[in-house]
Protein backbone atom coordinates (compact mmCIF):
# COMPACT_ATOMS: atom_id res chain seq x y z
CA UNK A 1 0.00 0.00 0.00
CA UNK A 2 1.27 3.22 -0.67
CA UNK A 3 1.79 5.89 1.79
CA UNK A 4 -1.00 7.99 2.53
CA UNK A 5 -1.55 11.33 0.92
CA UNK A 6 -3.48 12.47 3.82
CA UNK A 7 -1.09 15.37 5.60
CA UNK A 8 -3.54 14.97 8.98
CA UNK A 9 -1.80 11.05 9.63
CA UNK A 10 0.79 10.68 12.18
CA UNK A 11 3.26 8.13 11.15
CA UNK A 12 4.71 5.89 14.53
CA UNK A 13 6.58 2.89 15.01
CA UNK A 14 4.10 0.45 17.12
CA UNK A 15 3.67 -2.73 17.47
CA UNK A 16 1.02 -4.36 15.20
CA UNK A 17 -1.11 -5.53 18.21
CA UNK A 18 -1.35 -2.20 20.12
CA UNK A 19 -1.69 -0.95 16.57
CA UNK A 20 -5.12 -3.02 16.35
CA UNK A 21 -6.12 -1.85 20.23
CA UNK A 22 -5.83 2.07 18.81
CA UNK A 23 -8.05 1.51 15.88
CA UNK A 24 -10.84 -0.27 18.21
CA UNK A 25 -10.05 2.91 20.21
CA UNK A 26 -10.31 5.58 17.45
CA UNK A 27 -13.59 3.20 16.09
CA UNK A 28 -14.78 4.66 19.48
CA UNK A 29 -15.93 1.04 20.27
CA UNK A 30 -18.69 1.24 23.43
CA UNK A 31 -18.22 -2.17 24.72
CA UNK A 32 -14.76 -4.67 24.59
CA UNK A 33 -15.26 -7.96 25.64
CA UNK A 34 -12.48 -10.49 25.40
CA UNK A 35 -9.95 -13.35 27.06
CA UNK A 36 -6.31 -13.07 26.52
CA UNK A 37 -4.47 -15.75 24.28
CA UNK A 38 -1.28 -16.27 22.90
CA UNK A 39 -0.45 -14.36 20.34
CA UNK A 40 -3.80 -12.24 20.84
CA UNK A 41 -2.57 -11.04 24.42
CA UNK A 42 -1.13 -7.63 23.59
CA UNK A 43 -4.50 -6.30 21.95
CA UNK A 44 -6.79 -6.91 25.17
CA UNK A 45 -4.26 -5.94 27.31
CA UNK A 46 -3.47 -2.57 25.49
CA UNK A 47 -7.26 -2.15 25.19
CA UNK A 48 -7.70 -3.02 29.32
CA UNK A 49 -4.96 -0.45 29.71
CA UNK A 50 -6.62 2.50 27.69
CA UNK A 51 -10.04 1.55 29.04
CA UNK A 52 -8.26 1.59 33.14
CA UNK A 53 -6.56 5.18 31.91
CA UNK A 54 -10.33 6.69 31.07
CA UNK A 55 -8.68 6.92 27.44
CA UNK A 56 -11.02 5.05 25.92
CA UNK A 57 -14.87 5.20 26.99
CA UNK A 58 -16.20 1.59 27.30
CA UNK A 59 -17.48 -1.15 29.14
CA UNK A 60 -14.23 -3.67 29.38
CA UNK A 61 -15.78 -6.81 30.33
CA UNK A 62 -13.88 -9.55 32.22
CA UNK A 63 -14.90 -13.20 31.32
CA UNK A 64 -13.58 -16.67 32.39
CA UNK A 65 -13.24 -17.72 28.63
CA UNK A 66 -13.56 -17.34 24.89
CA UNK A 67 -16.98 -18.66 24.33
CA UNK A 68 -18.46 -15.90 27.04
CA UNK A 69 -16.28 -13.72 25.82
CA UNK A 70 -18.26 -13.56 22.38
CA UNK A 71 -21.52 -14.73 24.10
CA UNK A 72 -21.30 -10.89 26.15
CA UNK A 73 -20.46 -9.43 23.18
CA UNK A 74 -23.78 -10.38 21.29
CA UNK A 75 -25.31 -8.95 24.43
CA UNK A 76 -23.54 -5.99 24.26
CA UNK A 77 -24.34 -5.20 20.57
CA UNK A 78 -27.96 -6.57 20.87
CA UNK A 79 -28.42 -3.57 23.56
CA UNK A 80 -26.91 -1.09 20.44
CA UNK A 81 -23.04 -0.60 21.57
CA UNK A 82 -20.25 -0.53 19.11
CA UNK A 83 -18.27 -4.15 20.25
CA UNK A 84 -14.75 -5.43 20.15
CA UNK A 85 -12.94 -8.39 20.45
CA UNK A 86 -9.98 -10.30 19.93
CA UNK A 87 -8.77 -13.84 20.19
CA UNK A 88 -6.18 -16.88 18.45
CA UNK A 89 -6.91 -20.33 17.42
CA UNK A 90 -7.75 -22.36 20.66
CA UNK A 91 -9.83 -19.31 21.81
CA UNK A 92 -11.54 -18.84 18.28
CA UNK A 93 -12.56 -22.98 18.46
CA UNK A 94 -13.70 -22.11 22.11
CA UNK A 95 -16.13 -19.51 20.29
CA UNK A 96 -17.54 -21.72 17.32
CA UNK A 97 -21.13 -22.31 18.61
CA UNK A 98 -21.07 -18.71 19.35
CA UNK A 99 -19.61 -17.40 16.01
CA UNK A 100 -22.62 -18.97 14.28
CA UNK A 101 -24.99 -17.32 16.65
CA UNK A 102 -23.43 -14.18 16.03
CA UNK A 103 -23.46 -14.18 12.74
CA UNK A 104 -26.89 -15.73 12.10
CA UNK A 105 -28.45 -12.74 14.69
CA UNK A 106 -26.86 -10.60 12.25
CA UNK A 107 -24.50 -8.78 15.57
CA UNK A 108 -21.67 -6.67 13.53
CA UNK A 109 -19.49 -7.16 15.97
CA UNK A 110 -15.43 -6.83 14.97
CA UNK A 111 -13.03 -9.52 15.90
CA UNK A 112 -9.36 -9.00 15.07
CA UNK A 113 -8.15 -12.85 15.39
CA UNK A 114 -4.01 -13.56 15.79
CA UNK A 115 -3.94 -16.60 13.47
CA UNK A 116 -2.43 -19.49 14.87
CA UNK A 117 -2.30 -23.12 14.83
CA UNK A 118 -4.67 -25.65 16.54
CA UNK A 119 -3.67 -28.21 19.36
CA UNK A 120 -2.44 -30.98 19.36
CA UNK A 121 0.16 -31.31 19.47
CA UNK A 122 -0.29 -27.44 21.44
CA UNK A 123 1.44 -24.49 19.09
CA UNK A 124 1.15 -20.86 19.94
CA UNK A 125 2.73 -20.50 16.91
CA UNK A 126 1.32 -19.26 13.02
CA UNK A 127 -0.73 -20.57 10.35
CA UNK A 128 -4.13 -20.33 9.11
CA UNK A 129 -5.88 -23.28 10.74
CA UNK A 130 -7.71 -21.40 13.48
CA UNK A 131 -9.63 -19.17 11.22
CA UNK A 132 -10.18 -22.03 8.24
CA UNK A 133 -12.23 -23.90 10.80
CA UNK A 134 -14.73 -21.08 10.79
CA UNK A 135 -14.68 -20.35 7.80
CA UNK A 136 -18.53 -21.42 7.32
CA UNK A 137 -19.62 -19.68 10.01
CA UNK A 138 -21.40 -16.56 8.31
CA UNK A 139 -19.18 -13.66 9.23
CA UNK A 140 -17.25 -11.70 7.03
CA UNK A 141 -13.62 -12.56 6.89
CA UNK A 142 -10.60 -10.18 5.59
CA UNK A 143 -6.83 -10.91 6.09
CA UNK A 144 -4.62 -8.43 6.68
CA UNK A 145 -1.03 -7.95 4.91
CA UNK A 146 0.81 -6.22 7.20
CA UNK A 147 0.37 -3.74 10.20
CA UNK A 148 -1.26 -1.11 8.22
CA UNK A 149 -3.53 -2.92 6.92
CA UNK A 150 -4.51 -4.83 10.23
CA UNK A 151 -4.86 -1.17 11.36
CA UNK A 152 -7.14 0.52 8.70
CA UNK A 153 -9.26 -2.86 8.29
CA UNK A 154 -10.47 -2.47 12.16
CA UNK A 155 -12.01 1.00 11.51
CA UNK A 156 -13.48 -0.08 8.06
CA UNK A 157 -14.37 -3.58 9.31
CA UNK A 158 -16.78 -1.74 11.45
CA UNK A 159 -18.18 1.15 8.99
CA UNK A 160 -19.18 -1.82 6.20
CA UNK A 161 -20.09 -4.57 9.15
CA UNK A 162 -22.54 -1.66 10.41
CA UNK A 163 -23.75 -0.93 7.60
CA UNK A 164 -27.62 -1.39 7.36
CA UNK A 165 -27.39 -3.02 4.40
CA UNK A 166 -25.23 -5.87 5.63
CA UNK A 167 -25.40 -6.12 9.51
CA UNK A 168 -22.72 -8.55 9.67
CA UNK A 169 -20.06 -9.63 12.13
CA UNK A 170 -16.76 -9.42 10.49
CA UNK A 171 -13.19 -10.91 11.67
CA UNK A 172 -10.06 -9.26 10.84
CA UNK A 173 -7.33 -11.74 10.60
CA UNK A 174 -3.18 -11.30 11.07
CA UNK A 175 -0.75 -13.90 10.78
CA UNK A 176 0.40 -14.33 14.83
CA UNK A 177 3.75 -13.59 15.89
CA UNK A 178 4.77 -12.66 12.19
CA UNK A 179 2.63 -9.35 12.18
CA UNK A 180 1.12 -9.11 15.80
CA UNK A 181 4.38 -9.14 17.03
CA UNK A 182 6.07 -6.85 14.88
CA UNK A 183 6.72 -3.28 15.47
CA UNK A 184 6.11 -1.65 12.32
CA UNK A 185 5.33 2.19 10.70
CA UNK A 186 1.62 2.32 10.67
CA UNK A 187 0.15 5.87 9.93
CA UNK A 188 -2.29 6.66 12.21
CA UNK A 189 -5.18 9.12 11.20
CA UNK A 190 -6.80 12.18 12.75
CA UNK A 191 -9.45 10.97 15.14
CA UNK A 192 -11.62 14.07 12.93
CA UNK A 193 -11.21 11.90 9.86
CA UNK A 194 -12.30 8.44 12.13
CA UNK A 195 -15.60 9.93 12.89
CA UNK A 196 -16.63 11.09 9.37
CA UNK A 197 -15.76 8.13 8.25
CA UNK A 198 -17.84 5.67 11.01
CA UNK A 199 -20.57 7.40 11.97
CA UNK A 200 -22.00 6.48 15.92
CA UNK A 201 -23.37 3.08 15.56
CA UNK A 202 -27.21 3.27 15.33
CA UNK A 203 -28.48 -0.53 14.94
CA UNK A 204 -31.65 -1.31 13.10
CA UNK A 205 -32.90 -3.41 16.17
CA UNK A 206 -31.68 -3.38 19.70
CA UNK A 207 -33.56 -4.52 23.29
CA UNK A 208 -35.75 -1.82 24.47
CA UNK A 209 -38.02 -2.21 27.10
CA UNK A 210 -40.19 0.19 25.06
CA UNK A 211 -40.06 -2.37 21.93
CA UNK A 212 -40.29 -5.90 22.89
CA UNK A 213 -38.54 -8.13 20.19
CA UNK A 214 -37.17 -11.49 19.92
CA UNK A 215 -34.08 -11.80 19.35
CA UNK A 216 -32.19 -15.71 18.50
CA UNK A 217 -35.56 -17.13 18.61
CA UNK A 218 -35.76 -20.66 16.76
CA UNK A 219 -36.63 -21.60 13.43
CA UNK A 220 -38.94 -24.72 12.71
CA UNK A 221 -38.49 -26.92 9.63
CA UNK A 222 -40.90 -24.41 7.79
CA UNK A 223 -38.37 -21.36 8.26
CA UNK A 224 -34.94 -22.64 9.01
CA UNK A 225 -34.31 -22.92 4.52
CA UNK A 226 -35.57 -19.95 4.14
CA UNK A 227 -33.30 -17.57 7.24
CA UNK A 228 -30.19 -19.57 5.62
CA UNK A 229 -31.09 -18.98 2.08
CA UNK A 230 -31.78 -15.01 3.41
CA UNK A 231 -28.22 -15.04 5.44
CA UNK A 232 -26.98 -16.08 2.13
CA UNK A 233 -28.14 -13.26 0.15
CA UNK A 234 -27.18 -11.04 2.56
CA UNK A 235 -23.52 -11.96 2.74
CA UNK A 236 -23.11 -11.47 -1.02
CA UNK A 237 -24.91 -8.27 -1.11
CA UNK A 238 -22.22 -7.18 1.26
CA UNK A 239 -19.86 -6.98 -1.16
CA UNK A 240 -20.48 -3.63 -2.77
CA UNK A 241 -20.89 -1.94 0.40
CA UNK A 242 -17.33 -3.56 1.57
CA UNK A 243 -16.25 -2.32 -1.90
CA UNK A 244 -17.49 1.47 -1.64
CA UNK A 245 -15.81 1.46 2.06
CA UNK A 246 -12.49 0.70 0.88
CA UNK A 247 -12.81 3.22 -1.59
CA UNK A 248 -14.02 6.06 0.47
CA UNK A 249 -11.14 5.34 3.06
CA UNK A 250 -8.78 5.19 0.33
CA UNK A 251 -10.22 8.64 -0.48
CA UNK A 252 -9.66 10.27 2.59
CA UNK A 253 -6.16 8.19 4.08
CA UNK A 254 -4.55 7.43 0.40
CA UNK A 255 -4.87 3.97 1.35
CA UNK A 256 -6.23 1.93 -1.50
CA UNK A 257 -8.15 -1.66 -0.75
CA UNK A 258 -9.63 -4.04 -2.71
CA UNK A 259 -10.76 -7.51 -2.54
CA UNK A 260 -8.24 -9.22 -4.47
CA UNK A 261 -4.43 -7.27 -4.86
CA UNK A 262 -2.70 -7.81 -8.17
CA UNK A 263 1.30 -7.56 -8.09
CA UNK A 264 3.16 -7.87 -11.04
CA UNK A 265 0.64 -10.32 -13.31
CA UNK A 266 0.85 -8.45 -16.22
CA UNK A 267 2.06 -11.03 -18.93
CA UNK A 268 2.15 -13.52 -16.19
CA UNK A 269 2.42 -17.14 -17.31
CA UNK A 270 2.26 -18.55 -13.39
CA UNK A 271 0.53 -16.77 -10.81
CA UNK A 272 0.97 -17.47 -7.10
CA UNK A 273 -2.00 -17.21 -4.69
CA UNK A 274 -1.85 -16.26 -1.17
CA UNK A 275 -3.48 -14.94 2.01
CA UNK A 276 -2.41 -12.68 4.80
CA UNK A 277 1.27 -11.44 5.99
CA UNK A 278 3.23 -14.27 4.04
CA UNK A 279 1.98 -12.53 0.31
CA UNK A 280 5.09 -10.21 1.05
CA UNK A 281 7.57 -12.74 1.23
CA UNK A 282 5.78 -14.01 -2.24
CA UNK A 283 5.88 -10.61 -3.46
CA UNK A 284 10.01 -10.50 -3.26
CA UNK A 285 10.14 -14.18 -4.82
CA UNK A 286 7.95 -12.47 -8.13
CA UNK A 287 10.70 -9.38 -7.71
CA UNK A 288 13.58 -12.19 -8.09
CA UNK A 289 11.64 -13.98 -10.04
CA UNK A 290 10.87 -11.27 -13.15
CA UNK A 291 14.19 -10.17 -12.57
CA UNK A 292 15.26 -13.61 -14.05
CA UNK A 293 13.11 -13.22 -16.79
CA UNK A 294 10.59 -15.64 -15.34
CA UNK A 295 6.79 -14.57 -16.23
CA UNK A 296 5.04 -14.58 -12.46
CA UNK A 297 2.95 -12.62 -10.91
CA UNK A 298 1.07 -12.47 -6.93
CA UNK A 299 -2.55 -12.35 -6.50
CA UNK A 300 -3.31 -11.70 -2.89
CA UNK A 301 -6.48 -12.53 -1.58
CA UNK A 302 -7.73 -9.64 1.23
CA UNK A 303 -11.64 -10.57 1.64
CA UNK A 304 -11.77 -14.67 1.95
CA UNK A 305 -15.65 -14.09 2.79
CA UNK A 306 -17.53 -13.41 0.92
CA UNK A 307 -15.33 -15.13 -1.57
CA UNK A 308 -14.68 -12.85 -4.60
CA UNK A 309 -15.16 -15.39 -7.07
CA UNK A 310 -15.33 -12.59 -10.00
CA UNK A 311 -12.22 -11.14 -9.44
CA UNK A 312 -10.36 -14.27 -9.38
CA UNK A 313 -11.87 -16.01 -11.97
CA UNK A 314 -10.98 -13.21 -14.37
CA UNK A 315 -7.08 -12.66 -13.08
CA UNK A 316 -6.78 -16.69 -12.65
CA UNK A 317 -7.96 -17.27 -16.24
CA UNK A 318 -5.65 -14.42 -18.03
CA UNK A 319 -2.44 -17.59 -16.89
CA UNK A 320 -1.59 -20.86 -17.59
CA UNK A 321 -0.64 -21.77 -14.10
CA UNK A 322 -1.85 -21.02 -10.83
CA UNK A 323 0.57 -21.70 -7.65
CA UNK A 324 -1.81 -21.83 -4.26
CA UNK A 325 -0.03 -21.62 -1.18
CA UNK A 326 -2.14 -22.96 2.07
CA UNK A 327 -1.43 -22.18 5.43
CA UNK A 328 -3.72 -25.21 6.69
CA UNK A 329 -4.42 -28.63 6.14
CA UNK A 330 -7.83 -30.28 6.03
CA UNK A 331 -7.20 -33.65 6.66
CA UNK A 332 -8.72 -35.72 3.66
CA UNK A 333 -9.79 -33.31 1.73
CA UNK A 334 -7.75 -33.61 -1.29
CA UNK A 335 -6.63 -30.18 -0.82
CA UNK A 336 -5.89 -26.72 1.68
CA UNK A 337 -9.17 -24.89 1.49
CA UNK A 338 -8.06 -21.78 -0.53
CA UNK A 339 -6.43 -24.25 -2.96
CA UNK A 340 -10.28 -26.17 -3.25
CA UNK A 341 -12.07 -22.99 -3.84
CA UNK A 342 -10.01 -21.32 -6.23
CA UNK A 343 -10.23 -24.96 -8.59
CA UNK A 344 -13.91 -25.19 -7.88
CA UNK A 345 -14.10 -21.31 -9.15
CA UNK A 346 -12.22 -21.90 -12.06
CA UNK A 347 -13.94 -25.57 -13.15
CA UNK A 348 -16.37 -24.02 -15.37
CA UNK A 349 -14.56 -21.63 -17.24
CA UNK A 350 -13.77 -22.09 -20.26
CA UNK A 351 -9.98 -21.16 -20.85
CA UNK A 352 -8.81 -22.35 -17.06
CA UNK A 353 -5.02 -22.40 -16.03
CA UNK A 354 -3.66 -25.28 -14.29
CA UNK A 355 -3.99 -25.06 -10.27
CA UNK A 356 -1.26 -26.33 -8.40
CA UNK A 357 -1.90 -26.45 -4.26
CA UNK A 358 0.91 -26.27 -1.78
CA UNK A 359 0.79 -26.05 1.97
CA UNK A 360 3.21 -24.62 3.98
CA UNK A 361 3.99 -22.39 6.81
CA UNK A 362 2.12 -24.70 9.45
CA UNK A 363 2.65 -24.18 13.14
CA UNK A 364 5.03 -21.08 12.70
CA UNK A 365 7.52 -23.01 9.93
CA UNK A 366 8.73 -19.71 8.04
CA UNK A 367 8.38 -19.68 4.55
CA UNK A 368 10.21 -17.62 2.83
CA UNK A 369 10.62 -16.17 -0.92
CA UNK A 370 13.03 -19.17 -1.85
CA UNK A 371 10.40 -21.27 -0.43
CA UNK A 372 7.63 -20.14 -3.55
CA UNK A 373 10.36 -20.74 -5.71
CA UNK A 374 10.28 -24.38 -4.52
CA UNK A 375 6.46 -24.36 -5.16
CA UNK A 376 6.93 -22.94 -8.57
CA UNK A 377 9.80 -25.05 -9.66
CA UNK A 378 7.31 -28.88 -8.40
CA UNK A 379 4.13 -26.97 -10.18
CA UNK A 380 6.42 -26.61 -13.58
CA UNK A 381 7.78 -30.09 -12.89
CA UNK A 382 4.02 -31.43 -12.64
CA UNK A 383 2.68 -29.59 -15.66
CA UNK A 384 5.66 -31.06 -17.50
CA UNK A 385 4.41 -34.59 -16.47
CA UNK A 386 0.97 -33.65 -18.24
CA UNK A 387 -0.12 -32.98 -14.92
CA UNK A 388 -3.06 -30.11 -14.72
CA UNK A 389 -2.70 -30.43 -10.55
CA UNK A 390 -0.76 -31.18 -7.63
CA UNK A 391 -1.45 -31.10 -4.20
CA UNK A 392 1.33 -31.73 -1.74
CA UNK A 393 2.71 -30.03 1.66
CA UNK A 394 6.03 -28.69 1.08
CA UNK A 395 8.76 -28.93 3.59
CA UNK A 396 8.41 -32.08 4.67
CA UNK A 397 11.09 -34.42 6.05
CA UNK A 398 10.28 -37.79 4.74
CA UNK B 1 -46.82 -13.73 13.02
CA UNK B 2 -48.99 -12.20 10.83
CA UNK B 3 -49.21 -15.01 8.30
CA UNK B 4 -48.32 -18.52 8.68
CA UNK B 5 -44.85 -19.67 8.49
CA UNK B 6 -44.97 -21.46 5.78
CA UNK B 7 -45.90 -18.07 3.64
CA UNK B 8 -42.78 -16.66 4.51
CA UNK B 9 -40.34 -16.51 1.97
CA UNK B 10 -36.91 -15.54 2.85
CA UNK B 11 -36.96 -11.67 1.26
CA UNK B 12 -39.50 -11.22 3.60
CA UNK B 13 -37.98 -12.27 7.22
CA UNK B 14 -36.14 -9.41 9.22
CA UNK B 15 -32.68 -9.21 9.60
CA UNK B 16 -31.00 -11.06 12.21
CA UNK B 17 -34.85 -13.25 12.35
CA UNK B 18 -35.93 -10.95 14.85
CA UNK B 19 -39.18 -11.35 16.09
CA UNK B 20 -40.74 -8.41 16.91
CA UNK B 21 -44.45 -9.64 17.79
CA UNK B 22 -44.39 -9.95 21.44
CA UNK B 23 -45.98 -13.38 22.47
CA UNK B 24 -45.71 -15.16 19.32
CA UNK B 25 -44.59 -18.21 20.08
CA UNK B 26 -48.77 -19.13 21.49
CA UNK B 27 -49.05 -19.99 17.69
CA UNK B 28 -46.28 -22.50 18.06
CA UNK B 29 -48.97 -25.98 19.03
CA UNK B 30 -46.40 -27.88 20.76
CA UNK B 31 -48.67 -30.72 21.85
CA UNK B 32 -48.48 -32.92 18.49
CA UNK B 33 -45.95 -34.80 19.94
CA UNK B 34 -47.89 -36.25 22.74
CA UNK B 35 -48.62 -39.67 22.89
CA UNK B 36 -50.61 -39.97 26.37
CA UNK B 37 -52.95 -37.38 27.65
CA UNK B 38 -54.41 -36.56 30.79
CA UNK B 39 -58.02 -37.15 31.15
CA UNK B 40 -59.93 -35.33 33.63
CA UNK B 41 -62.85 -37.00 36.62
CA UNK B 42 -64.53 -34.31 37.85
CA UNK B 43 -66.27 -36.74 40.09
CA UNK B 44 -63.07 -36.98 42.11
CA UNK B 45 -61.82 -33.39 41.42
CA UNK B 46 -61.75 -30.95 44.41
CA UNK B 47 -60.33 -27.79 42.44
CA UNK B 48 -57.34 -27.67 44.81
CA UNK B 49 -55.33 -26.30 41.54
CA UNK B 50 -52.07 -28.75 42.20
CA UNK B 51 -52.16 -29.73 38.33
CA UNK B 52 -51.92 -26.47 37.51
CA UNK B 53 -49.05 -25.43 39.78
CA UNK B 54 -47.11 -29.05 38.40
CA UNK B 55 -47.69 -28.50 35.10
CA UNK B 56 -44.01 -27.06 33.11
CA UNK B 57 -45.82 -26.42 30.21
CA UNK B 58 -48.78 -23.99 31.55
CA UNK B 59 -50.93 -26.10 29.95
CA UNK B 60 -53.69 -26.55 32.57
CA UNK B 61 -56.45 -24.29 32.65
CA UNK B 62 -59.94 -24.05 34.12
CA UNK B 63 -63.16 -24.63 32.26
CA UNK B 64 -66.30 -22.06 32.55
CA UNK B 65 -67.58 -24.83 36.07
CA UNK B 66 -63.74 -23.95 37.55
CA UNK B 67 -63.00 -27.51 36.69
CA UNK B 68 -59.07 -27.67 36.23
CA UNK B 69 -58.49 -29.30 32.19
CA UNK B 70 -55.43 -29.38 29.94
CA UNK B 71 -55.28 -27.27 27.12
CA UNK B 72 -54.71 -30.41 24.32
CA UNK B 73 -52.70 -27.60 21.85
CA UNK B 74 -49.57 -27.48 24.30
CA UNK B 75 -50.12 -30.21 26.80
CA UNK B 76 -46.80 -32.90 26.06
CA UNK B 77 -48.27 -35.87 27.76
CA UNK B 78 -45.76 -35.97 30.23
CA UNK B 79 -47.98 -37.02 33.16
CA UNK B 80 -46.67 -34.46 35.94
CA UNK B 81 -50.40 -33.32 36.71
CA UNK B 82 -51.70 -36.89 36.68
CA UNK B 83 -49.16 -38.04 39.17
CA UNK B 84 -49.34 -35.19 41.77
CA UNK B 85 -53.01 -35.20 41.88
CA UNK B 86 -53.15 -36.49 45.17
CA UNK B 87 -57.32 -37.49 44.88
CA UNK B 88 -56.14 -39.67 41.73
CA UNK B 89 -58.38 -37.69 39.30
CA UNK B 90 -56.40 -37.53 36.18
CA UNK B 91 -55.79 -40.64 34.04
CA UNK B 92 -53.14 -40.52 31.39
CA UNK B 93 -54.96 -42.14 28.60
CA UNK B 94 -53.63 -43.31 25.66
CA UNK B 95 -53.93 -40.94 21.95
CA UNK B 96 -56.27 -42.90 19.58
CA UNK B 97 -54.36 -42.98 16.21
S1 LIG C 1 -49.54 -34.17 31.04
FE1 LIG C 1 -47.85 -32.80 31.54
S2 LIG C 1 -48.03 -31.18 30.02
FE2 LIG C 1 -49.96 -32.25 29.97
S3 LIG C 1 -51.22 -31.11 31.35
FE3 LIG C 1 -50.30 -32.75 32.53
S4 LIG C 1 -48.50 -31.84 33.43
FE4 LIG C 1 -49.15 -30.49 31.79
S1 LIG D 1 -54.82 -31.79 41.07
FE1 LIG D 1 -56.46 -33.22 40.69
S2 LIG D 1 -57.98 -32.68 42.19
FE2 LIG D 1 -56.55 -30.96 42.12
S3 LIG D 1 -57.48 -29.62 40.62
FE3 LIG D 1 -56.07 -30.87 39.50
S4 LIG D 1 -57.40 -32.59 38.80
FE4 LIG D 1 -58.49 -31.56 40.38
Amino acid sequence: MSAGANKAGKRTGIEISLAISEAAKMARVDAVAAYPITPQTHVVEHLSELVASGELDAEYICVESEHSALSACIGTQAAGARTFTATSAQGLELMHEILYIAAGMRMPIVMAVANRALSAPLSIWNDHSDVMACRDTGWIQVFAENGQDAFDQVICAFRFGEDRRVQMPVMVNFDGFTLSHVVESVEFPAQELVDSYLPPYRPENTLHPDRPLTLGAFAMPEIYTETRMAHEAALLASRPVIDDAWAEWGKLTGRHYKAVETYRTEGAETLFVTMGGLSENAMEHVDAAREKGKKVGLVHIRLWRPFPIDEMRKVLCTAAHVVVMDRALPPGAHGGPVFTEVKSALYDQSRRPTVHGYIAGLGGRDVTPADFGTMYDLAMAAVKEGKKEEFRMIGVRS
Amino acid sequence: MAKPMDQYTWRELLVGNVISEPGSSQEYKTGDWRSLKPVFDNVKCIKCGVCWMFCPDNAIMQDADEFFCADLDYCKGCGICARECWPGAIAMTEESK
